[in-house]
């Protein structure tokens, strides 16, 4: 490029010269664009899959849309019914409840089983990935399971028993099968464990050796080594778990159907009775929307908090 | 004087053996102990699974049914087209991998490294993705594939994998921007194009992360239960997941069986990831970060 600038010089021509700058501009502003060539797949996908569907979505909720019959106009009226509607306080406050044991505890649980695996400990392959298997077959699977060890006469009952304490009808206790759900999400903790483990090998060696240095025992280290250095990873888990808490479905689906008395009816479970048992596809969109805006609330709030506490540093290489 | 501290100097070293060895007993205990509460699930889906019906409630427990009851598979498998669901389940799960991997990282690229005015406005539009519920697109996407005559056919699951996924870019930019920019920066100096950045400098720094998303993309898949459920209707279209949801209503406290159907879910699952915990491991050796 200098040196067909240089030949443009020599021989004088300035029109040349001049689209030549032009021209230089233009690929300039091209090579600024490249990006651009990255991100194309994601922009349609965005146009096709998300932003048209969410412009259709907030029209669908302003239809009495049965599907069968003709949708009708109806304004606000799908907003006005699941404000009002029992079964959607019911059904948040569900998903709360379980949000509030979930997220911490399987956030604790994780960092703590991370640090273990983190050790030098002999046949570290085959204990790391024991812990992982039950996350890899989660859903489905694990439901199945689950139905099992929480039968009357299945396995954690009869646990119990050796206790001399009679278990109660986890699954179809209005009591019990809220927090039957909440103990089985632990075993599921796995994608949140490999991120742990993948920040605690990226964590500087020489911290802890400072550290040390420093007369700091375990509990220092943990305390103003690893879990500065963690919060990241920490706030990331945090931010999924929380939406993907709010989005839980499957287990009750399978489990409970959302019973017994609708003791784990979830909100994107009422939200799939409204569209695909009752064919309600405004009002199923009016209840999407009011979960929306609650997890974006939820995370904006997380992210205004994360300055307070979470520290970004550059990794070093190796 | 001499005495006291010969004396100490012997039983010091002592003391701490005992205490590092009680240190590291423990550890193993946890270590290996947690390792058999989070695995005593599988364990028992795989003993009742070939466990004979009335040998269910026996106390004391059967630890390991002999002689093994295969039969249970057999009476599991006949009981739907089970291997019409498990042809389904391939096809979408191997798809999805790789077109959700590919366009992830390439576009997770694009938000980390390159620059253009429009970028990080762009990526707001990811993290509004990720935080929007499935269900407000769930209805409309269901209503357009309904229009385009796609219900009941695998197509609804696959087309949008072609266009990278929220959370993945998410993890793979994060993961980008802790990568020391001065690599690039060397390699731009040198004349390289972002493409070639991209293939000959950050994916092989990256590989630990991109097996990641691939496990996550393999497990999310193969475990997809709503998305199947809302498009597929026909008995023999299903995906197995989803297939297996009539094992709950039919075989009901016939736990047995329905511990066989679980098996049949979850053990190409642990295969899958045994296969590829070994590249997440080589992937972790290859970029140098020790554990």
């Amino acid at each position: 490029m200098a040196s067909s600038g240089l030949s443009a010089k020599t021989t004088g021509l300035r029109p040349a010269s001049a689209s030549l700058s032009r021209w230089r501009a233009i690929r300039k502003w091209i090579a600024a664009q490249e990006g651009w060539v990255f991100i194309f797949p994601w922009v349609v996908g965005f146009i096709l899959l998300d932003l048209g569907p969410y412009i259709f979505a907030l029209i669908i909720s302003f239809l009495n849309w049965d599907v069968g019959r003709p949708p009708t106009y109806i304004g606000l009226r799908n907003y006005q019914a699941a404000f009002t509607d029992p079964l959607i306080g019911k059904s948040l406050w569900n998903t709360a409840f379980y949000t509030i044991f979930h997220v911490p505890g399987s956030t604790i649980i994780a960092f703590t089983v991370a640090g273990l695996l983190n050790q030098k400990v002999r046949g570290m392959p085959i204990w790391r990935t024991m812990y992982y298997i039950p996350s890899v077959t989660s859903g489905v699977g694990m439901a199945l399971i689950w139905i099992w060890l929480f039968a009357p006469r299945g396995a954690l009952n009869g646990m119990l028993g050796w206790f001399g304490i009679e278990g109660p009808r986890w699954l179809t206790s209005t009591t019990w099968a809220m927090p039957a759900l909440i103990i089985m999400s632990f075993w599921g903790v796995g994608a949140s464990m490999v991120i742990f483990l993948a920040g605690l090998q990226g964590v500087p060696q020489h911290l802890y050796e400072a550290a040390e240095v420093d007369g700091g025992g375990w509990w220092a280290k943990v305390r103003h080594v690893t879990i500065p250095m963690m919060t990241p990873y920490i706030f990331l888990s945090l931010i999924l778990g929380v939406i993907g808490s709010f989005q839980v479905v499957t287990q009750a689906l399978l489990m409970t159907g959302g019973g017994p008395d609708n003791a784990t009816l979830f909100i994107l479970l009422y939200i799939w009775i409204m569209g695909w048992n009752a064919f309600k596809m405004g009002y199923a969109a009016s209840i999407s929307w009011i979960l929306f805006a609650i997890i974006f609330v939820a995370t904006v709030i997380q992210f205004l908090g994360a300055r307070r506490w979470v520290y970004y540093e550059y990794q070093e290489p190796g | 004087m001499a005495a006291t501290t010969a004396e100490a100097g012997r039983s010091r070293p002592v003391v701490l053996r005992a205490f590092r060895w009680t240190r590291r007993f423990l550890l193993y205990l946890v270590v290996v102990g947690g390792s058999f509460v989070y695995m005593y699930p599988v364990f028992f889906m795989l003993r009742t699974s070939l466990t004979k019906e009335s040998d269910l409630y026996v106390v004391p427990p059967i630890i390991v049914p002999l002689p093994p009851v295969w039969e249970n598979y057999a009476i599991m498998w006949q009981n739907g087209p089970t291997w019409s669901w498990m042809k389904n389940s391939i096809i979408v799960v191997s798809f999805s991998v790789i077109a959700e991997t590919v366009t992830s990282v390439s576009v997770a690229y694009g938000f980390a490294r390159t620059r253009f005015a429009a970028r990080d406005k762009l990526f707001i539009g990811v993290l509004a993705t990720m935080m929007l519920p499935g269900a407000v697109t769930l209805i409309p996407r269901w209503l357009i594939f309904h229009r385009l005559d796609m219900i009941d056919t695998l197509w609804p699951l696959l087309i949008p994998r072609l266009f990278g996924t929220a959370f993945y870019i998410f993890i793979m930019r994060q993961f980008f921007l802790t990568l020391p920019r001065e690599l690039d920066d060397a390699a731009r100096i040198d004349g390289a194009s972002h493409l070639q950045i991209l293939r000959k400098v950050v994916i092989p720094l990256s590989v630990p992360a991109i097996a990641t998303i691939a496990v996550f993309s393999f497990m999310n898949r193969w475990n997809d239960f709503l998305e199947p459920l809302i498009y597929l209707l026909r008995t023999e279209n299903l995906t197995l997941a989803v297939g297996l949801k009539f094992f709950v209503s039919r075989f009901g406290t016939e736990y047995h069986l329905l511990m066989a159907g679980a098996m049949l879910l979850i053990v190409p699952m642990i295969v899958a990831f045994f296969l590829a915990q070994k590249q997440f491991i080589r992937g972790i050796a290859l970029t140098g970060i020790k554990g």
